[in-house]
């Protein structure tokens, strides 16, 4: 599936609109690859997000864009690489409502949600806080009516399609299922954030 | 800390640390920030001897105050203001040296919103993600400045300021930026497009570090319902549901969901960052 509409996005940007999550994904995949090869021009920003891949910093955008819509990009397909391991407390004020919206009992939604392999599809709403899919759509959820002033830092959480972990302390809507004690983002630390775009996930459900 | 260093006195409005910002790290949620008149903050380092990407303070309209505790050369540029050393009137726009425990004021900007002030050495507060600046959106940097807050400084530059006559382009009376059309213009009527290039909008005194924000006529929409979260360009003009123009400045989130109509030339951005409440805002196509 390499349906995929460029729209130029400034000067020197360029807004790529896939037609799926997954084709998202792999387009983003494809960019990081050819980055790396080094056959992908100087591109001072690349921004995955739901449907879409902002390229900015581009010195000839035009004719980059002409370039990426001839791509044959091939499927995503699971590395090889290590997943990132997150021990979770399923203890998320939010756990029974959310196993109650997929009409299974508490203890299965727990072992749905760990047996899932996740991917960090793209980042945004606060540094290193990613938009992590797997669940697929049978498990969309809605986002709580009214959002909580504060969400602790650690917080395993459902919204839409979608998995996060808040890194710090934030208000949010989001349906709260669980807590890690992992440390989502430190500045001291290199790299900063644990879960960039691209990052292979799994939840690991623990007592404490 | 060592006595190099200046100690707040005034800390103003709203005064931050802030160099060139922290690109490439937008895919991670984390804003370029940086200072909002960029031009401004290289002019200063280049008084100063300093490199161009030096941190400096950013003032709000209101200025601030500081006491170096050693012997530093300074220079304020930006938005022009009246500077003092000790209550006595210095140059703005120059290399100004002062000694050890001096009081330097600087002033409520006469014309323009922000004023950057600059320091031999420049300020050395431990840099996050390669940068010294204070991000007002996700909170990294240094916290703004408080009143009685210690700020180090780097080591004075060997070479000295290469500049005689600054040039300023001044504060827009009327602040007009050109865009480029897209990436979501095909999300409005054709008459709000026409609206768009034709009308006229006012700045909002709403507006902060991470948009400028506007009152004025509401575009009307011809795609309803939200978009799925996207990337977001700095100088993007982000239109959300009450229809009036935001332009994204420094500190804007990396993603968001209302349509982007077109996107503002970087630099004339600089101009969008001096521009007080109530000046009359165009935007101007081009192809």
């Amino acid at each position: 599936m390499n349906a995929r509409e460029v729209f130029r996005a400034g000067e020197h940007g360029l807004l790529v609109e896939l037609g799926s999550g997954e084709a998202t994904e792999a387009f983003h995949a494809e960019l990081l690859r050819r980055r790396e090869a080094g056959t992908l021009p100087v591109v001072r920003e690349i921004v995955p997000a739901a449907r879409t891949v902002l390229l900015d910093g581009v010195a000839d955008p035009g004719r980059l864009a002409a370039e990426l819509r001839s791509w044959d990009v091939p499927e995503l397909h699971a590395r090889v690489a290590a997943a990132v391991e997150l021990p979770v407390r399923y203890d998320g004020p939010d756990l029974a409502g959310v196993a109650a919206l997929w009409g299974v009992s508490v203890e299965a939604a727990v072992r749905i949600h760990a047996a899932t392999e996740f991917r960090v599809a793209f980042c945004g709403f606060a540094p290193g806080f990613g938009y992590l899919t797997g669940l697929g759509p049978r498990y969309e959820v809605p986002r709580r009516a009214t959002p909580r002033t504060a969400v602790p830092a650690g917080s395993v959480a459902l919204a839409g399609p979608y998995t996060g972990v808040y890194p710090r302390s934030s208000p949010g809507g989001w349906q709260l299922v669980g807590t890690t004690d992992a440390v989502l983002w430190d500045t001291g630390r290199e790299p900063a954030a644990l879960l960039s775009p691209g990052t292979r996930v799994r939840f690991t459900a623990v007592d404490r | 800390m060592t006595d190099r260093a200046v100690a707040v006195v005034r800390a103003g409005a709203l005064t931050t640390v802030q160099d060139l910002g922290r690109p490439g790290h937008a895919h991670l949620g984390v804003p370029r920030s940086g200072a909002l008149d960029p031009g401004a903050v290289r002019l200063v380092n280049r008084l100063l001897g300093n490199d161009e990407g030096a941190a400096v303070l950013e003032t709000t309209l209101t200025g601030c105050a500081v006491r170096p505790r050693r012997a530093v050369t300074v220079a304020v540029g930006g938005a022009p203001c009246p500077v003092r050393v000790d209550g006595r009137p210095v140059a703005w726009g120059a290399a100004v040296r002062m000694g050890a425990g001096r009081l330097l004021e600087v002033g409520a900007a006469v014309r323009g919103l922000r004023s950057y002030v600059g320091f031999g050495g420049g300020i050395a507060v431990e840099p996050v993600l390669g940068s010294r600046s204070t991000d007002l959106l996700s909170g990294l940097g240094p916290e703004p400045l408080a009143d009685g807050a210690v700020l180090p400084l780097g080591a004075a530059p060997v070479v000295r300021g290469a500049v005689d006559a600054p040039p300023w382009p001044g504060p827009p009376d009327e602040l007009v930026l050109r865009v480029r059309l897209g990436p979501r213009d095909g999300w409005f009527t054709p008459g709000a497009l026409e609206a768009f290039a034709t009308r006229v909008w006012r700045v909002s005194p709403a507006s902060n570090r991470i948009g400028l924000r506007t009152e004025g006529p509401a575009l009307e929409r011809a795609v309803a319902g939200e978009l799925p979260s996207e990337g977001m360009s700095l100088g993007a003009v982000q239109v959300p549901p009450d229809g009036r123009p935001v332009v994204f400045l420094a500190d804007h989130p990396t993603t968001g969901g209302y349509p982007v109509v077109a996107v503002v030339r970087e630099r004339d951005l600089a101009a969008a960052a001096q521009a007080v409440p109530g000046t009359p805002v165009r935007f101007v196509p081009f192809r």
